[in-house]
């Protein structure tokens, strides 16, 4: 007999769901061993402002907080790219190239930076970190880009732009 | 806050959160932007279990911590919560971000990780997030110079 239930799971999740919790163990895992060894709560987005203080004088990006940062932050986003091919050459099947549209890439990068730096957070910072601090305004900015983005993602599908 | 790069202890964690972070991106497809924009096109709900996977193990440890009374061992730090304060740019920058992760399925730790699955084309996608990070800090800087300028003109 087949369920309503299992039919249900497998149109709502066509990928199945273990991956995407173990995976999202480990994503809050490793920000946890973070917190727990620093006491500080790293989001993603950061690393942007404190790498260009590298490249640029504007008083913006030079703030003590980045300069002191700068550093670790580099040391951070490499690991997560070498932890993410870690997972390619292990569990992973094989190396994976994306075919969504460069222009979506380039448009959607400019406005993911503008909006990152304006909200005072990410998907790491408020949606894994903010949240897990239980912080309101965490919990509205996300509520606010997970909206505008869905609207967003099924209007330039129903355009017909794919991948 | 300067003391924040103190020693090989202090990487070494950041190396180990980091390289835990990024896995977990690249098991939980995070690092394919196809993944999340069929998520946000409603064909593939995964992306609700990666999420709130993440906070609850944020949530229970970041709780044990701030109760438990003690200092994180590598900086001395308190444990405190990450409260960012609330003001229009928290909804305003929520907008921009989200139309940005809706046009394009990236956001920055997933690029980050992209890279790492052998997905070379998404350094248009960082190379843009840095353009946007510059463009807004120098529309920042320019909107508090001219702010100095007409109070020193009084």
């Amino acid at each position: 007999m087949t369920g309503l239930t299992p039919l249900l799971v497998d149109s709502l999740f066509p990928n199945g769901i273990a991956n995407y919790a173990l995976g999202g163990f480990l994503i809050g895992l490793g920000t946890a061993i973070i917190y727990l060894g620093t006491g500080i709560t790293a989001g993603a987005s950061t690393f942007l402002e404190s790498t260009l203080s590298y490249v640029s004088d504007l008083p913006r990006f030079n703030k003590a907080k980045y300069v002191a940062s700068r550093n670790w932050r580099v040391v951070f986003t490499l690991s997560i790219v070498s932890g993410a091919a870690l997972y390619t050459v292990t569990l992973g099947d094989g190396w994976w190239v994306s075919e969504v549209q460069p222009w979506r890439f380039a448009l959607g990068g400019v406005l993911v930076g503008i909006g990152t730096r304006i909200g005072k957070g990410c998907t790491s910072g408020h949606g894994v970190c903010g949240v897990g601090s239980r912080s309101r305004t965490s919990l509205v900015n996300v509520a606010t880009f997970m909206l505008v983005a869905i609207g967003v993602a099924q209007l330039l599908s129903a355009l017909g732009v794919s991948p | 806050m300067s003391n924040d790069g103190r020693g090989l202890g202090f990487l070494l964690v950041v190396i180990l959160g980091g390289l835990i972070f990024g896995f977990g991106l690249g098991l939980s497809n995070m690092a394919r932007p196809e993944v999340v924009l069929d998520f946000l096109q409603f064909d593939d709900f995964g992306l609700l279990f990666v999420m709130s996977g993440a906070a609850v193990v944020t949530g229970i440890v970041f709780a044990l911590a701030e109760a438990s009374d003690s200092r994180a061992p590598i900086t001395g730090r308190n444990y405190g919560r990450r409260l960012k304060s609330f003001d229009k740019n928290v909804v305003v920058g929520g907008v921009i971000f989200g139309a940005g992760w809706g046009i394009s399925g990236i956001c920055p730790g997933a690029a980050y990780a992209s890279l790492g699955v052998g997905n070379y084309p998404i350094l248009i996608a960082i190379g843009g997030m840095f353009a946007g990070a510059y463009l807004q800090g120098l529309w920042r800087a320019r909107r508090a110079d001219s702010a100095a300028r007409s109070t020193s003109a009084d």
